[in-house]
Protein backbone atom coordinates (compact mmCIF):
# COMPACT_ATOMS: atom_id res chain seq x y z
CA UNK A 1 0.00 0.00 0.00
CA UNK A 2 1.24 3.25 -0.93
CA UNK A 3 0.24 6.70 0.96
CA UNK A 4 0.91 9.77 1.26
CA UNK A 5 2.93 10.82 4.38
CA UNK A 6 3.63 14.24 5.68
CA UNK A 7 7.22 14.31 7.79
CA UNK A 8 7.62 17.66 9.50
CA UNK A 9 10.20 20.01 10.31
CA UNK A 10 11.24 18.23 13.96
CA UNK A 11 11.65 14.76 12.07
CA UNK A 12 14.15 15.88 9.40
CA UNK A 13 16.09 17.53 12.44
CA UNK A 14 15.54 16.37 16.12
CA UNK A 15 13.84 13.63 15.66
CA UNK A 16 14.98 11.48 12.89
CA UNK A 17 15.16 8.86 15.25
CA UNK A 18 10.76 9.14 14.73
CA UNK A 19 10.99 8.97 11.13
CA UNK A 20 13.71 6.28 10.44
CA UNK A 21 11.81 3.38 12.77
CA UNK A 22 8.31 4.93 11.51
CA UNK A 23 9.63 4.30 7.86
CA UNK A 24 11.19 1.12 8.29
CA UNK A 25 8.57 -0.46 10.33
CA UNK A 26 5.93 0.60 8.17
CA UNK A 27 8.19 -1.01 5.20
CA UNK A 28 7.83 -4.08 6.85
CA UNK A 29 4.13 -3.92 7.39
CA UNK A 30 3.90 -3.63 3.35
CA UNK A 31 3.17 0.22 3.70
CA UNK A 32 4.55 2.80 1.62
CA UNK A 33 4.78 6.03 2.76
CA UNK A 34 5.77 7.97 0.48
CA UNK A 35 7.48 11.77 1.61
CA UNK A 36 4.56 14.48 0.46
CA UNK A 37 6.55 16.66 -2.56
CA UNK A 38 7.20 20.12 -1.65
CA UNK A 39 5.89 19.84 1.74
CA UNK A 40 6.03 22.93 3.65
CA UNK A 41 5.90 24.11 7.25
CA UNK A 42 2.50 22.28 8.95
CA UNK A 43 1.22 25.44 10.41
CA UNK A 44 2.32 24.73 13.75
CA UNK A 45 -0.07 25.99 16.33
CA UNK A 46 -0.21 29.65 14.96
CA UNK A 47 -2.67 28.42 12.79
CA UNK A 48 -5.14 27.65 15.26
CA UNK A 49 -5.96 31.47 16.01
CA UNK A 50 -9.60 31.94 15.16
CA UNK A 51 -9.26 35.51 12.98
CA UNK A 52 -6.20 35.31 10.75
CA UNK A 53 -6.83 32.65 8.24
CA UNK A 54 -3.37 33.61 6.62
CA UNK A 55 -2.39 31.29 9.04
CA UNK A 56 -4.13 28.74 7.51
CA UNK A 57 -2.05 29.32 4.27
CA UNK A 58 0.27 26.36 5.27
CA UNK A 59 -1.57 23.91 6.33
CA UNK A 60 -4.20 23.49 3.52
CA UNK A 61 -1.45 23.79 0.86
CA UNK A 62 0.03 20.66 2.15
CA UNK A 63 -3.62 19.76 1.78
CA UNK A 64 -3.44 20.57 -1.98
CA UNK A 65 -0.04 18.32 -2.49
CA UNK A 66 -2.20 15.45 -1.64
CA UNK A 67 -4.65 16.23 -4.28
CA UNK A 68 -1.93 17.24 -6.62
CA UNK A 69 -0.20 13.52 -6.41
CA UNK A 70 -3.55 11.91 -7.27
CA UNK A 71 -4.16 14.14 -9.76
CA UNK A 72 -0.45 13.63 -11.31
CA UNK A 73 -0.57 10.45 -10.79
CA UNK A 74 2.10 9.35 -7.91
CA UNK A 75 -1.22 8.41 -5.92
CA UNK A 76 -4.19 6.38 -6.80
CA UNK A 77 -6.96 7.45 -5.39
CA UNK A 78 -5.12 7.54 -2.28
CA UNK A 79 -6.18 11.13 -0.19
CA UNK A 80 -5.51 9.90 3.10
CA UNK A 81 -1.92 11.88 4.77
CA UNK A 82 -0.42 10.48 7.30
CA UNK A 83 1.24 12.62 9.87
CA UNK A 84 3.70 11.24 12.67
CA UNK A 85 4.45 13.86 14.63
CA UNK A 86 1.10 14.73 17.22
CA UNK A 87 1.53 18.34 16.60
CA UNK A 88 1.84 18.40 12.47
CA UNK A 89 -1.49 15.89 13.05
CA UNK A 90 -3.72 17.98 14.92
CA UNK A 91 -2.58 21.30 12.96
CA UNK A 92 -3.62 20.04 9.68
CA UNK A 93 -6.14 18.02 10.66
CA UNK A 94 -7.76 21.04 12.06
CA UNK A 95 -7.24 23.48 9.39
CA UNK A 96 -9.01 20.89 6.92
CA UNK A 97 -11.98 20.36 9.60
CA UNK A 98 -12.19 24.30 9.86
CA UNK A 99 -12.50 25.01 5.83
CA UNK A 100 -14.60 21.95 5.14
CA UNK A 101 -17.07 23.14 7.60
CA UNK A 102 -16.83 26.64 6.83
CA UNK A 103 -16.86 26.78 2.79
CA UNK A 104 -16.38 30.92 2.91
CA UNK A 105 -12.90 30.19 4.23
CA UNK A 106 -11.78 28.02 1.97
CA UNK A 107 -13.14 30.58 -1.24
CA UNK A 108 -10.81 33.12 1.08
CA UNK A 109 -7.93 30.56 1.17
CA UNK A 110 -8.19 29.45 -2.45
CA UNK A 111 -8.70 33.00 -3.81
CA UNK A 112 -5.92 34.08 -1.93
CA UNK A 113 -3.88 31.32 -4.07
CA UNK A 114 -3.99 32.84 -7.47
CA UNK A 115 -2.49 30.84 -10.43
CA UNK A 116 -1.71 27.90 -8.17
CA UNK A 117 -4.35 25.01 -7.37
CA UNK A 118 -6.78 25.38 -5.12
CA UNK A 119 -7.95 22.90 -1.89
CA UNK A 120 -10.75 20.93 -3.26
CA UNK A 121 -11.62 19.29 0.44
CA UNK A 122 -10.69 15.65 -0.58
CA UNK A 123 -8.31 15.05 1.86
CA UNK A 124 -8.38 12.91 5.15
CA UNK A 125 -5.47 13.17 7.56
CA UNK A 126 -4.47 10.22 9.94
CA UNK A 127 -2.02 10.02 12.14
CA UNK A 128 0.16 6.92 11.69
CA UNK A 129 -1.16 5.24 14.80
CA UNK A 130 -4.63 4.66 13.48
CA UNK A 131 -3.12 3.49 10.12
CA UNK A 132 -1.50 0.71 12.60
CA UNK A 133 -4.72 0.18 14.37
CA UNK A 134 -7.17 -0.07 11.45
CA UNK A 135 -4.63 -2.81 9.60
CA UNK A 136 -5.04 -4.51 12.68
CA UNK A 137 -2.89 -5.55 15.83
CA UNK A 138 -2.48 -9.20 15.06
CA UNK A 139 -0.85 -7.96 11.87
CA UNK A 140 1.78 -6.05 13.86
CA UNK A 141 2.07 -9.53 16.05
CA UNK A 142 2.85 -11.37 13.14
CA UNK A 143 5.64 -9.19 12.79
CA UNK A 144 7.16 -9.71 15.65
CA UNK A 145 10.57 -11.08 15.94
CA UNK A 146 12.02 -10.42 19.00
CA UNK A 147 9.14 -10.58 21.63
CA UNK A 148 9.48 -7.54 23.67
CA UNK A 149 8.42 -10.05 26.87
CA UNK A 150 8.82 -8.36 30.56
CA UNK A 151 9.27 -4.85 29.12
CA UNK A 152 7.12 -2.81 31.01
CA UNK A 153 6.05 0.58 29.12
CA UNK A 154 4.37 3.42 30.18
CA UNK A 155 2.67 5.11 26.89
CA UNK A 156 1.77 8.55 27.00
CA UNK A 157 -0.05 10.66 24.74
CA UNK A 158 -0.46 14.15 25.75
CA UNK A 159 -2.81 16.41 24.18
CA UNK A 160 -2.13 16.86 20.66
CA UNK A 161 -3.79 13.37 18.78
CA UNK A 162 -6.88 13.36 21.69
CA UNK A 163 -8.17 16.85 21.56
CA UNK A 164 -9.94 18.42 20.72
CA UNK A 165 -12.56 15.74 20.65
CA UNK A 166 -13.65 16.20 16.40
CA UNK A 167 -10.31 15.05 15.68
CA UNK A 168 -9.04 13.10 18.43
CA UNK A 169 -7.91 9.45 17.36
CA UNK A 170 -9.17 7.74 20.59
CA UNK A 171 -10.86 8.43 23.87
CA UNK A 172 -10.02 11.64 24.96
CA UNK A 173 -9.77 10.55 28.73
CA UNK A 174 -8.81 7.11 28.45
CA UNK A 175 -6.77 6.66 25.11
CA UNK A 176 -5.09 2.99 24.63
CA UNK A 177 -3.83 2.92 21.24
CA UNK A 178 -0.59 2.85 21.81
CA UNK A 179 -1.05 -0.24 24.41
CA UNK A 180 -2.74 -1.95 21.63
CA UNK A 181 0.45 -1.67 19.51
CA UNK A 182 2.58 -2.49 23.09
CA UNK A 183 0.76 -5.60 23.61
CA UNK A 184 1.03 -6.72 20.34
CA UNK A 185 4.53 -6.61 20.60
CA UNK A 186 4.84 -8.68 23.59
CA UNK A 187 5.66 -5.40 25.88
CA UNK A 188 3.41 -5.13 29.51
CA UNK A 189 1.36 -1.68 28.53
CA UNK A 190 1.66 0.04 32.42
CA UNK A 191 -1.69 2.30 32.66
CA UNK A 192 -0.16 5.55 33.55
CA UNK A 193 -2.73 8.16 35.14
CA UNK A 194 -0.58 11.35 33.97
CA UNK A 195 -0.82 9.76 30.45
CA UNK A 196 -2.67 12.28 29.01
CA UNK A 197 -1.44 15.15 31.48
CA UNK A 198 0.07 18.42 29.69
CA UNK A 199 3.86 18.49 29.09
CA UNK A 200 4.15 21.92 29.46
CA UNK A 201 4.60 22.24 25.54
CA UNK A 202 6.09 25.51 24.77
CA UNK A 203 5.98 26.87 28.11
CA UNK A 204 9.69 24.79 27.84
CA UNK A 205 11.47 27.44 26.03
CA UNK A 206 10.14 30.24 28.43
CA UNK A 207 10.32 28.33 31.82
CA UNK A 208 12.32 24.93 31.83
CA UNK A 209 11.79 24.42 35.40
CA UNK A 210 7.81 25.12 34.98
CA UNK A 211 8.17 22.43 32.74
CA UNK A 212 10.49 19.78 34.51
CA UNK A 213 7.80 19.83 37.19
CA UNK A 214 5.23 18.33 35.10
CA UNK A 215 7.99 15.98 33.76
CA UNK A 216 8.84 15.14 37.32
CA UNK A 217 5.21 13.63 38.41
CA UNK A 218 4.82 12.31 34.68
CA UNK A 219 7.73 10.01 35.02
CA UNK A 220 7.42 9.63 38.87
CA UNK A 221 3.71 8.31 38.29
CA UNK A 222 4.93 5.47 35.84
CA UNK A 223 7.88 4.24 37.66
CA UNK A 224 5.14 4.03 40.97
CA UNK A 225 2.96 2.09 38.42
CA UNK A 226 6.10 0.01 37.79
CA UNK A 227 6.92 1.05 34.11
CA UNK A 228 10.59 1.03 32.74
CA UNK A 229 10.07 3.74 29.99
CA UNK A 230 7.63 5.74 28.24
CA UNK A 231 6.78 5.79 24.85
CA UNK A 232 5.16 9.02 22.96
CA UNK A 233 4.30 10.22 19.49
CA UNK A 234 5.01 13.35 19.81
CA UNK A 235 8.36 14.89 19.30
CA UNK A 236 7.39 18.03 21.97
CA UNK A 237 6.26 15.65 24.52
CA UNK A 238 9.32 13.55 24.03
CA UNK A 239 11.75 16.47 24.50
CA UNK A 240 10.24 17.46 28.08
CA UNK A 241 9.60 14.58 29.21
CA UNK A 242 13.39 13.06 28.64
CA UNK A 243 15.64 15.98 27.90
CA UNK A 244 13.85 18.27 30.73
CA UNK A 245 15.04 15.30 33.20
CA UNK A 246 17.92 17.06 33.67
CA UNK A 247 16.50 19.59 35.07
CA UNK A 248 14.28 17.56 37.46
CA UNK A 249 17.55 16.10 38.84
CA UNK A 250 18.29 19.43 39.68
CA UNK A 251 15.44 19.91 41.73
CA UNK A 252 15.07 16.41 42.76
CA UNK A 253 18.25 14.87 43.54
CA UNK A 254 17.01 11.61 43.78
CA UNK A 255 14.92 11.25 40.78
CA UNK A 256 16.41 8.92 38.88
CA UNK A 257 16.50 9.46 34.87
CA UNK A 258 13.64 7.19 32.80
CA UNK A 259 14.41 6.77 28.75
CA UNK A 260 11.65 7.68 26.70
CA UNK A 261 11.06 6.34 23.22
CA UNK A 262 8.75 6.98 19.68
CA UNK A 263 6.65 4.15 19.79
CA UNK A 264 8.12 3.27 16.45
CA UNK A 265 11.68 2.67 18.07
CA UNK A 266 9.97 -0.32 20.15
CA UNK A 267 8.39 -1.77 17.07
CA UNK A 268 11.74 -1.54 15.16
CA UNK A 269 13.32 -3.49 17.78
CA UNK A 270 10.34 -6.45 18.14
CA UNK A 271 9.97 -6.81 13.63
CA UNK A 272 13.87 -7.22 14.72
CA UNK A 273 15.04 -4.30 12.78
CA UNK A 274 18.63 -3.25 12.19
CA UNK A 275 19.75 -1.06 15.09
CA UNK A 276 20.24 2.04 12.60
CA UNK A 277 16.41 1.62 12.25
CA UNK A 278 15.99 1.96 16.03
CA UNK A 279 17.46 5.37 16.08
CA UNK A 280 18.28 4.65 19.87
CA UNK A 281 21.51 7.21 19.78
CA UNK A 282 19.85 10.06 18.65
CA UNK A 283 17.60 9.75 22.55
CA UNK A 284 17.86 12.15 24.83
CA UNK A 285 18.39 9.41 27.72
CA UNK A 286 20.02 6.10 26.01
CA UNK A 287 17.34 3.55 26.39
CA UNK A 288 20.34 0.47 25.21
CA UNK A 289 21.66 -0.10 28.80
CA UNK A 290 18.18 -1.35 29.93
CA UNK A 291 17.38 -2.94 26.43
CA UNK A 292 20.21 -5.04 27.03
CA UNK A 293 19.48 -5.31 30.53
CA UNK A 294 16.51 -7.25 29.53
CA UNK A 295 18.29 -9.04 26.63
CA UNK A 296 16.35 -7.47 23.85
CA UNK A 297 19.34 -5.91 22.19
CA UNK A 298 22.80 -7.36 21.98
CA UNK B 1 27.33 74.87 -24.65
CA UNK B 2 29.87 72.98 -21.82
CA UNK B 3 31.39 70.01 -23.36
CA UNK B 4 30.46 66.61 -21.37
CA UNK B 5 32.51 63.61 -21.45
CA UNK B 6 30.92 60.60 -21.89
CA UNK B 7 31.46 58.07 -19.96
CA UNK B 8 31.11 53.94 -20.17
CA UNK B 9 27.51 54.06 -18.71
CA UNK B 10 26.16 56.65 -21.32
CA UNK B 11 28.00 54.07 -24.14
CA UNK B 12 26.38 50.97 -22.53
CA UNK B 13 22.84 53.00 -22.88
CA UNK B 14 23.34 53.77 -25.86
CA UNK B 15 24.04 50.45 -27.17
CA UNK B 16 21.25 49.17 -25.35
CA UNK B 17 18.76 51.54 -27.24
CA UNK B 18 19.61 49.71 -30.67
CA UNK B 19 15.53 49.16 -31.57
CA UNK B 20 14.89 52.72 -31.55
CA UNK B 21 18.15 54.06 -32.62
CA UNK B 22 18.04 55.94 -36.06
CA UNK B 23 14.50 54.74 -36.27
CA UNK B 24 12.30 58.59 -37.07
CA UNK B 25 9.58 58.47 -34.70
CA UNK B 26 6.86 59.01 -37.17
CA UNK B 27 8.21 55.36 -38.82
CA UNK B 28 7.08 53.46 -35.24
CA UNK B 29 3.82 52.34 -35.95
CA UNK B 30 3.22 51.27 -32.48
CA UNK B 31 3.11 52.73 -28.83
CA UNK B 32 2.04 52.48 -25.60
CA UNK B 33 1.03 54.68 -22.80
CA UNK B 34 2.24 53.90 -19.56
CA UNK B 35 3.01 55.83 -16.30
CA UNK B 36 6.79 56.22 -14.57
CA UNK B 37 6.55 57.10 -11.13
CA UNK B 38 2.44 58.69 -11.91
CA UNK B 39 3.30 60.86 -14.63
CA UNK B 40 1.78 59.49 -18.22
CA UNK B 41 4.88 58.63 -21.31
CA UNK B 42 3.89 57.52 -25.25
CA UNK B 43 6.59 54.95 -25.38
CA UNK B 44 7.15 52.62 -28.12
CA UNK B 45 5.84 49.29 -28.18
CA UNK B 46 9.02 47.17 -28.95
CA UNK B 47 10.90 48.53 -25.31
CA UNK B 48 12.13 47.22 -22.80
CA UNK B 49 10.58 48.67 -19.19
CA UNK B 50 14.15 50.12 -19.04
CA UNK B 51 14.58 51.05 -22.53
CA UNK B 52 11.10 53.12 -21.76
CA UNK B 53 12.19 54.95 -18.75
CA UNK B 54 15.52 56.31 -20.26
CA UNK B 55 13.32 57.04 -23.56
CA UNK B 56 10.92 59.16 -21.75
CA UNK B 57 14.14 61.50 -20.10
CA UNK B 58 15.27 59.69 -17.15
CA UNK B 59 19.03 58.67 -16.97
CA UNK B 60 18.96 55.78 -14.33
CA UNK B 61 21.44 56.33 -11.87
CA UNK B 62 20.57 53.45 -9.73
CA UNK B 63 18.45 50.49 -10.58
CA UNK B 64 20.28 49.35 -14.07
CA UNK B 65 23.43 47.65 -14.27
CA UNK B 66 24.17 44.68 -16.50
CA UNK B 67 20.91 45.65 -18.58
CA UNK B 68 20.95 41.22 -19.45
CA UNK B 69 18.94 40.01 -16.81
CA UNK B 70 22.04 38.68 -14.33
CA UNK B 71 22.71 41.33 -11.79
CA UNK B 72 19.63 41.80 -10.53
CA UNK B 73 20.02 45.76 -9.93
CA UNK B 74 17.19 46.85 -11.83
CA UNK B 75 13.54 45.81 -9.44
CA UNK B 76 11.13 47.05 -11.12
CA UNK B 77 7.28 46.71 -9.48
CA UNK B 78 4.46 47.57 -11.45
CA UNK B 79 0.86 47.07 -11.54
CA UNK B 80 -1.72 47.44 -14.77
CA UNK B 81 -4.83 49.63 -15.68
CA UNK B 82 -7.92 47.32 -14.12
CA UNK B 83 -6.03 44.71 -12.63
CA UNK B 84 -6.03 44.26 -9.04
CA UNK B 85 -2.63 42.29 -8.73
CA UNK B 86 0.64 43.83 -7.71
CA UNK B 87 3.09 42.94 -10.27
CA UNK B 88 7.41 42.35 -10.12
CA UNK B 89 9.32 42.22 -12.81
CA UNK B 90 13.20 43.18 -13.81
CA UNK B 91 13.37 46.48 -15.79
CA UNK B 92 15.91 45.18 -18.60
CA UNK B 93 13.92 41.90 -19.25
CA UNK B 94 10.26 42.66 -19.44
CA UNK B 95 8.52 44.77 -22.36
CA UNK B 96 6.20 47.94 -21.76
CA UNK B 97 2.62 47.06 -22.10
CA UNK B 98 0.11 49.29 -22.38
CA UNK B 99 -1.25 50.87 -19.18
CA UNK B 100 1.49 50.18 -16.70
CA UNK B 101 2.22 52.02 -13.80
CA UNK B 102 5.68 51.87 -13.18
CA UNK B 103 8.19 52.14 -10.04
CA UNK B 104 11.75 50.91 -9.77
CA UNK B 105 13.19 50.33 -6.35
CA UNK B 106 16.52 50.93 -6.88
CA UNK B 107 17.98 48.84 -3.15
CA UNK B 108 16.09 46.76 -0.76
CA UNK B 109 16.79 47.70 2.52
CA UNK B 110 17.24 43.72 3.88
CA UNK B 111 18.79 43.20 7.60
CA UNK B 112 22.04 41.02 7.16
CA UNK B 113 23.58 39.03 9.49
CA UNK B 114 27.45 39.00 10.25
CA UNK B 115 28.91 35.39 10.71
CA UNK B 116 31.74 33.69 10.31
CA UNK B 117 31.60 30.60 8.19
CA UNK B 118 34.75 29.10 9.08
CA UNK B 119 33.23 29.39 13.00
CA UNK B 120 29.64 27.76 11.90
CA UNK B 121 28.29 24.20 12.38
CA UNK B 122 27.04 22.68 9.50
CA UNK B 123 23.50 22.11 11.84
CA UNK B 124 19.74 22.93 10.59
CA UNK B 125 20.12 25.08 14.10
CA UNK B 126 22.57 27.80 11.93
CA UNK B 127 18.99 28.86 9.55
CA UNK B 128 16.89 29.89 12.69
CA UNK B 129 20.23 31.18 14.53
CA UNK B 130 20.95 34.31 11.64
CA UNK B 131 17.71 34.12 9.96
CA UNK B 132 14.86 33.61 13.19
CA UNK B 133 12.25 35.25 11.18
CA UNK B 134 12.45 32.20 8.64
CA UNK B 135 9.85 30.73 11.73
CA UNK B 136 7.39 33.32 10.70
CA UNK B 137 7.10 31.75 7.29
CA UNK B 138 3.05 31.60 6.39
CA UNK B 139 3.99 29.75 3.29
CA UNK B 140 1.69 31.92 1.31
CA UNK B 141 4.25 32.09 -1.09
CA UNK B 142 4.19 35.64 -2.52
CA UNK B 143 8.13 35.20 -2.80
CA UNK B 144 7.77 32.75 -5.00
CA UNK B 145 5.13 34.62 -7.09
CA UNK B 146 7.36 37.40 -6.74
CA UNK B 147 10.61 35.93 -8.46
CA UNK B 148 11.48 37.22 -11.65
CA UNK B 149 13.59 34.24 -11.91
CA UNK B 150 10.77 31.80 -11.73
CA UNK B 151 12.38 30.17 -8.45
CA UNK B 152 10.77 28.00 -6.29
CA UNK B 153 11.48 30.92 -3.26
CA UNK B 154 8.87 29.16 -0.84
CA UNK B 155 10.28 25.79 -1.15
CA UNK B 156 13.74 27.31 -0.66
CA UNK B 157 12.49 29.05 2.81
CA UNK B 158 11.24 25.82 3.89
CA UNK B 159 14.11 23.62 3.11
CA UNK B 160 15.85 25.97 5.99
CA UNK B 161 13.06 24.76 8.07
CA UNK B 162 13.47 21.37 7.88
CA UNK B 163 17.87 21.82 7.74
CA UNK B 164 17.89 20.97 3.63
CA UNK B 165 21.12 22.53 2.77
CA UNK B 166 21.25 20.93 -0.60
CA UNK B 167 18.16 22.08 -1.31
CA UNK B 168 18.23 25.53 -0.67
CA UNK B 169 21.66 25.54 -2.66
CA UNK B 170 20.24 24.15 -5.74
CA UNK B 171 17.07 25.94 -5.57
CA UNK B 172 18.26 29.35 -5.39
CA UNK B 173 21.08 29.01 -7.42
CA UNK B 174 20.37 31.13 -10.20
CA UNK B 175 19.04 34.04 -7.68
CA UNK B 176 20.18 37.32 -8.72
CA UNK B 177 19.87 39.07 -5.42
CA UNK B 178 16.87 41.39 -6.88
CA UNK B 179 15.40 41.31 -3.50
CA UNK B 180 11.67 41.52 -4.48
CA UNK B 181 11.19 38.17 -2.82
CA UNK B 182 11.41 40.23 0.29
CA UNK B 183 9.90 43.61 -0.07
CA UNK B 184 7.38 41.36 -0.78
CA UNK B 185 6.97 39.16 1.90
CA UNK B 186 4.48 39.66 4.53
CA UNK B 187 6.59 37.34 7.28
CA UNK B 188 9.09 40.21 6.04
CA UNK B 189 11.97 37.52 5.67
CA UNK B 190 15.42 38.27 3.66
CA UNK B 191 15.08 34.95 1.76
CA UNK B 192 17.59 36.18 -1.32
CA UNK B 193 20.46 36.29 1.91
CA UNK B 194 19.00 33.41 3.44
CA UNK B 195 19.65 31.61 0.30
CA UNK B 196 23.24 32.93 -0.15
CA UNK B 197 24.08 31.95 3.14
CA UNK B 198 22.85 28.36 2.80
CA UNK B 199 24.89 27.87 -0.46
CA UNK B 200 28.09 29.29 1.22
CA UNK B 201 27.59 26.56 3.61
CA UNK B 202 26.52 23.82 1.60
CA UNK B 203 29.62 24.74 -0.64
CA UNK B 204 31.81 24.72 2.22
CA UNK B 205 30.97 21.92 4.38
CA UNK B 206 28.21 19.71 1.94
CA UNK B 207 30.23 19.32 -0.80
CA UNK B 208 33.57 17.50 -1.72
CA UNK B 209 35.95 19.82 -2.05
CA UNK B 210 37.89 20.07 -5.62
CA UNK B 211 41.18 18.49 -5.97
CA UNK B 212 41.66 20.02 -8.90
CA UNK B 213 41.59 23.89 -8.15
CA UNK B 214 44.86 23.03 -5.64
CA UNK B 215 46.62 20.98 -7.76
CA UNK B 216 46.71 23.57 -10.63
CA UNK B 217 47.43 26.19 -7.73
CA UNK B 218 50.42 24.47 -6.93
CA UNK B 219 51.84 24.40 -10.60
CA UNK B 220 51.20 27.94 -10.83
CA UNK B 221 53.99 28.06 -8.15
CA UNK B 222 55.75 25.89 -9.68
CA UNK B 223 56.12 28.12 -12.42
CA UNK B 224 54.58 25.81 -15.08
CA UNK B 225 52.78 28.54 -16.81
CA UNK B 226 55.68 31.28 -16.45
CA UNK B 227 56.79 30.43 -19.95
CA UNK B 228 53.23 30.66 -21.36
CA UNK B 229 52.72 33.70 -19.62
CA UNK B 230 56.03 35.59 -20.58
CA UNK B 231 55.36 34.42 -24.28
CA UNK B 232 51.86 36.24 -24.27
CA UNK B 233 53.14 39.47 -22.47
CA UNK B 234 55.93 39.87 -24.99
CA UNK B 235 53.11 39.12 -28.06
CA UNK B 236 52.67 42.64 -29.93
CA UNK B 237 49.00 44.48 -29.87
CA UNK B 238 47.57 42.77 -33.28
CA UNK B 239 48.93 39.27 -32.31
CA UNK B 240 47.17 39.13 -29.06
CA UNK B 241 44.12 40.11 -30.46
CA UNK B 242 44.27 37.35 -32.66
CA UNK B 243 44.68 35.06 -29.89
CA UNK B 244 42.00 36.58 -28.23
CA UNK B 245 39.75 35.85 -31.13
CA UNK B 246 40.84 32.52 -31.34
CA UNK B 247 40.41 31.65 -27.66
CA UNK B 248 37.24 33.06 -27.35
CA UNK B 249 35.91 31.40 -30.76
CA UNK B 250 37.29 28.05 -28.74
CA UNK B 251 34.85 28.43 -25.82
CA UNK B 252 31.43 28.73 -25.43
CA UNK B 253 30.20 32.20 -24.53
CA UNK B 254 26.12 32.92 -23.50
Amino acid sequence: MKIPYFPGCTLKTTAKNFEISALAVAKSMDIELVELPRWNCCGTVTSLTSDDLMRHLAPIRNLIRVEEMNDNGDMKDEYRLVALCSMCFNVLKRSDLRVKENPEELEKINNFMYLEKGYDGKVEVIHFLELLRDSGFDKIKNKVKVNLNGLKVAPYYGCLMLRPKEIGIDDPEDPTIQSGILNALGAESIDNPCKTRCCGSYQTVRDRYAVSELTYDIITRARKEGAELVTTSCPLCLFNLADRQKEVIEKHPEFKPMPVLYFTQLMALAFGLDETYCGFNQNYIDPRPLLREKDLLK
Amino acid sequence: MVERKISIMDSVRRASQSVIAGVDKKDIKHWVEIHIMGKAYKVPADLTIMQAIEYAGYRLIRSCGCRAGFCGACSTVYRKKGEYKLQTAMACQTRVEDGMFLVQIPFSPAEKPLYDIKKLEYEPSVFLKYFPEVARCLSCNTCTKSCPQDLQVMDYVQAALKGDFKAIAEDSFECIQCGLCALRCPAEIVQYHLAQFARRMYGKYGTLRDNNSEKRVREIEKGEFDKEFDRIMNLSADKLKNVYTEQQNTREVY
